[in-house]
């Protein structure tokens, strides 16, 4: 028999794997998402979009749309630029960034094609379809700019006419110490990168419904949103509502990955046509829609160079990271801070000290970039992982050993990267020897060795990463952004004795709600099927900045924790007086008050509950029973709490057709104290999944005239169930000590090294031919041509 | 996007279906599965006046042996080409072919009429057409008639049906005991559109290879047989000189279009790699 552990305590619920409370409800069928809402009176809008990637918008011609039978409103531009104050994506903290107001629809100048030019709204969307097709537009083509590195050559004809440039921001660090380390190196590995555009796709599209009650001036939005606040303070301050006027709520998600937390420009103008009409305005985007005006992501040319010495120590990286962002920076996050993270988390997990970056964002005319799923970590790593590898090439070193050598020691916390960035504590030692041991790597080594003899070419890549989780002000709040760093919690006792939990981090699908009631139900000793759990409605939770960077766990469970240990308190504090006890000689177990020592139960809280809410006359005189409590938490100590883990991938290449195929796919990793070990692993899961979509197939291409050339699912491929490979996973646990729960986040460590792990796989198993490629996606083109096949 | 409003009749027969064709100006659509035209109309790519739906055409069904064919109704689902023993027995190239055919749900749907009408050149089914040598029956104002496959795929979905004319099944030479198939594909995920496709069917005797059709997909604007390649393996036994011969030939049958993704030559590349395993594996059981 196993001994037993502190698992096996009465509702231990921290660290244990238990299912998600609403995963039953969604597989039947039982979500309610924003696209099912059906509002009486409800009108539906749809969007005319420019076929231009830049252009004049001369003339418009709405009057036949206008008369369709079933059309309410054709809006203009400037019909929603009347009640609709324009935005600007930059932040004060990014200093001489710039970006173009933005307006819900374009007054005269459309700058990427799929742009939303103008509204219908109609009795259904078919019928705002049919009148889209009586609509002409003249439009006056301008010069696109449409590559990366045109955008960026002087005398290219600008994105935005007012501006000076196309550059949106640029930004440098240096440690010191650069050129006096190139120029003692034994080696020095210079590498050009280029990654490939690619866009979230969420299972669920965008939606929304605006329901604008002009007789109250009141606005309520469903929204497919990960961030309700933000929103609620966003459609207040534009459509200058009061606040407390405005409720936003975000129903059953299916999947965010950061791509709901922008604003987008048809979101805005759906409440503005609500506005506009009084009666509630819904739209979901189609797959079409999705792909020309949804963000994307990770467009990056990358120039690094390496410095090592004669024994494969790391002395120095010099890089320029230039990266294109559509035409406006993204509000209110900025299109700005991927870049900055690349640029910072380069090198992020070894030790050396001189480091010199350039970051460089160029504007363009496609859709805007922001936001996704491990921001600029994929591009760092694969950036940091390919030289790694390039320079144990170079020298004869194994690719573990050149790791070994390099990696922040484990005993070296707490620490600093040469950009500044702050370790509280690592575990990057400890995780290699994890890997090689889950990997097995000498037999895959011998395998890989044995095959190549019979023409099989198998790779073998590892990447090492660290993740930003649980951000602090330091990411947005000191930039002037009002997006809340901090959670707030409001956590009652019924008076049966259930408890409601209702908290400012959101479900999209990856279990929120499920560890928020699993650190409830520890805390307060209760079954977990006692504590339901209520996120997402600004009405009802307290204000917090809900879901996004990998805070859920490590914020939001912080301030449920909080939350839960106030309220039992309150409860032994009632009970104590019931009892005529010391609070402190009792504690709660599976719902009873039971003696502390002892553990004989006293009295349910149920009954605890029955006496405070409905005989409060049998309490000693001047009691007052605070069964609900609320509770914020904003993360203090470290800006960050960085995580870190390592990847392995095991490839085969067919060098004929340049195909890839994932054979297995390893993962160790250490988010801190995990709440929920499946629910961790499924992240970690979903996440690989993800990068390796970036590594193999995802790709957003682009016509001359800028045009997307793939923008549908038949032709964007996303990564799909059967290509992929078995993932093993491993935990190595390092929990802060900032916070009480000692969780940090694991959201993004899936994503923020799978593309750099098949990228070095795929280079090891080309290495007979002496053949490499430092590009994702890696295409059977890209294959091809780097053996020179065709 | 959400279709544009259409009319929709079903039809019981076929003169009913071709008559309700012809009484709509031609400003109509056969509806069968409905897995390509179902997307094209909420694309709004296609609006018709209307559906005319041939779901419940008896006639178009079921697949019969009739002496030396074996005829295939229209309606016959993709999925039925897994599970009909007579397919099995008598083309069984179609059902080499059929689970690279998109995915079950797709399957479960789609005709192979519907597939070989609509004779979308990166398809599976129309090119396999051109392998089995098959005959298209096409029913018209002027009565039924037969078309050799290879005069029916004419351009980019252009065939020898006619608009208004329907396509009412598929006749295949039956399969017999000294031929022999091949099929494989080129596709970046299971269930995708092939980067290159083949199919092939070749008559043996004595380890010789007696004849042989040998058509690739996804290619160009129509499904194309490699008659090059076909003549370079006839007559003798698959060997590496063969292999090689036929692999170099394809230069002379297939000319790959410009497409952002996969640059002609690489195409023609993918092409030569796939025929070459393909008679490898051909080779090996001739």
């Amino acid at each position: 028999m196993t001994p037993l552990t502190s698992l096996d305590r009465p509702n231990s619920y921290i660290g244990r794997s238990v299912p998600r409370p609403n995963a039953k409800r969604l597989l039947a069928g039982r979500g309610r998402y924003v696209t099912d809402i059906r509002l009486p009176r409800m009108l539906h809008a749809a969007f005319l979009r420019s076929p231009y990637a830049h252009a004049r918008i001369a003339r418009v011609d709405v009057d036949a749309a206008r008369a369709l039978a079933g059309v309410h409103l054709v809006a203009t531009g400037a019909d929603l630029a009347k009640i609709c104050t324009p935005w600007t994506g930059t932040l004060d903290h990014f200093k001489g960034m710039t970006s173009e107001p933005q307006l819900p629809l374009p007054l005269d100048r459309v700058v990427w094609a799929g742009q939303a030019v103008l509204a219908v709204v109609a009795e259904s969307r078919a019928i705002a379809e049919d009148a889209l097709e009586l609509i002409s537009v003249d439009y006056e083509e301008l010069p696109a700019i449409v590559d990366l590195d045109a955008a960026r050559e002087p005398g290219t004809p600008r994105v935005n006419p007012a501006g000076s440039s196309n550059i949106c921001f640029r930004a440098q660090l240096d440690s010191g110490g650069v050129d006096e380390a190139f120029a003692s190196a034994a080696h020095i590995i210079e590498e050009e990168f280029s990654f490939g555009r690619h866009t979230p796709v969420t299972l669920e599209p965008r939606a929304i419904v605006a329901d604008y009650d002009p007789d109250g001036g009141m606005l309520t939005v469903h929204h497919a949103t990960q961030t309700p606040y933000q929103f609620q303070d966003l459609y207040s301050r534009h459509y200058r509502i009061p606040e407390a006027r405005v409720r936003v709520i975000a129903p059953d998600i299916g999947g965010s990955f950061g791509l709901k937390l922008h604003v987008y420009h048809e979101d805005m103008a759906v409440v503005g046509l609500s506005i506009l009409l009084g009666r509630p305005v819904k739209f979901v985007a189609d797959r079409l829609e999705s792909f020309v005006s949804d963000i994307h992501a990770r467009d990056h040319h990358v120039r690094a160079r390496m410095a090592i010495d004669a024994d494969g120590r790391i002395l120095a990286m010099d890089v320029h990271d230039a990266t294109a962002i559509g035409a406006f920076s993204t509000y209110p996050r900025t299109s700005v801070v991927e870049g900055n993270q690349v640029i910072r988390l380069i090198g992020a997990p070894y030790d050396f000290k001189s480091y010199r970056a350039a970051l460089e964002v160029v504007f363009q005319n496609k859709v805007q970039t922001s936001q996704y799923r491990a921001v600029g970590h994929p591009i760092a790593c694969a950036v940091t992982e390919r030289m790694v590898d390039l320079a144990a090439a170079r020298i004869g070193l194994d690719p573990f050993a050149i790791r070994a050598k390099n990696v922040i020691p484990d005993d070296a916390y707490p620490t600093a990267s040469p950009t500044g960035y702050r370790f509280e504590s690592l575990s990057h030692q400890v995780c290699l020897q994890r890997l090689r041991e889950i990997m097995d790597y000498d037999a895959l080594r011998a395998e890989q060795s044995e095959l190549r003899q019979r023409g099989i070419h198998r790779g073998i890549g590892i990447a090492t990463f660290v993740e930003i989780t649980n951000p602090s002000p330091a990411f947005y709040g000191v930039g002037g952004a009002r997006i809340s760093s901090q959670d707030g919690a409001t956590i009652s006792l019924t008076p049966s004795g259930e408890v409601r939990c209702a908290i400012s981090v959101t479900e999209q699908g990856q279990g929120t709600e499920a560890i928020i009631s699993q650190i409830v139900a520890d805390q307060l000793g209760l079954a977990q099927e006692h504590v339901k759990v209520i996120t997402g409605d600004t009405e009802v939770t307290p204000h917090g900045g809900a879901t996004w960077a990998c805070r859920g766990a490590g914020i939001g469970g912080e301030t449920a924790l909080q939350a839960a240990r106030k309220l039992k308190a309150n409860i032994l504090e009632i009970a104590a007086l019931v009892l005529q006890e010391q609070p402190a000689a009792l504690n709660i177990i599976d719902g009873e008050v039971v003696n502390a020592a002892t553990r004989q139960p006293r009295l349910a809280i149920a009954e605890i509950a029955r006496i405070a809410y409905f005989r409060s006359d049998t309490l000693p005189p001047g009691t007052q029973a605070q069964l609900t409590v609320s509770h914020h938490f904003a993360p203090q100590g470290y800006p960050f709490a960085f995580t870190n883990g390592i990847q392995g991938c095991y490839v085969e290449v067919d060098a004929d057709t340049g195909f890839i195929k994932l054979l297995k796919h390893f993962v160790v990793e250490d988010c801190g104290r995990i709440i929920n070990p499946m629910l961790v692993d499924e992240q970690v899961r979903g996440g690989v999944v993800q990068g390796l979509g970036a590594a193999l197939f995802e790709e957003c291409r682009y016509g001359e005239t800028g045009q997307l050339l793939n923008g549908s699912l038949a032709d964007y491929l996303v990564p799909m169930a059967m290509e992929m490979p078995d993932i093993v996973i491993a935990h190595v646990e390092t929990p802060t000590a900032d916070t009480a729960l000692g969780a940090k986040g694991c959201g993004e460590a899936g994503t923020a090294a799978a593309s750099a792990c098949v990228l070095n796989a795929v280079n090891d198993a080309l290495a007979p031919f002496c053949a490499s490629i430092n590009a994702v996606p890696i295409t059977p083109a890209r294959v091809l041509e780097a053996l020179g096949r065709f | 996007m959400k279709a544009r409003a259409f009319s929709y009749r079903r039809a019981y027969t076929v003169d009913e279906a071709l008559d309700a064709h012809a009484s709509n100006g031609d400003d109509a659509r056969f509806i069968a599965g409905g897995q390509s035209l179902v997307p094209a109309l909420a694309l709004r790519l296609q609006a018709p006046r209307i559906l005319i739906d041939i779901n419940h055409i008896e006639e178009l069904r079921g697949v019969t042996r009739e002496g030396e064919w074996l005829r295939i109704g229209a309606l016959t689902r993709h999925c039925e080409m897994l599970t009909e023993p007579l397919i099995a027995e008598f083309a069984p190239l179609l059902r080499a072919a059929a689970p690279f055919v998109a995915h079950p749900a797709i399957r479960n749907r789609g005709t192979l009429g519907g597939s070989v009408a609509l004779a979308d050149p990166a398809s599976e089914f129309p090119a396999m057409m051109l392998a089995l040598d098959a005959e298209i029956e096409i029913a018209g104002a002027s009565g039924r008639r037969r078309v050799r496959a290879d005069e029916f795929f004419i351009d980019l979905f252009e065939t020898a049906a006619a608009p208004g004319e329907l396509v009412t099944a598929i006749f295949v030479p039956r399969f017999r005991c000294n031929q022999r198939i091949c099929f494989d594909e080129l596709a970046r995920r299971r269930g995708d559109y092939a980067l290159v496709g083949c199919g092939m069917q070749a008559t043996c005797k004595d380890g010789l290879i007696e004849g042989i059709r040998i058509a690739f997909f996804s290619v160009g604007n129509v499904p194309t047989r490699a008659r090059s390649a076909e003549a370079a393996v006839s007559g003798g036994r698959i060997d590496a000189e063969r292999i090689a011969a036929a692999q170099a030939a394809l230069d002379s049958d297939l000319a790959p279009p410009e497409s952002d993704e996969v640059p002609p030559a690489m195409r023609l590349h993918l092409a030569r790699v796939l025929l070459g395993r393909l008679l490898g594996r051909l080779g090996e059981v001739a």
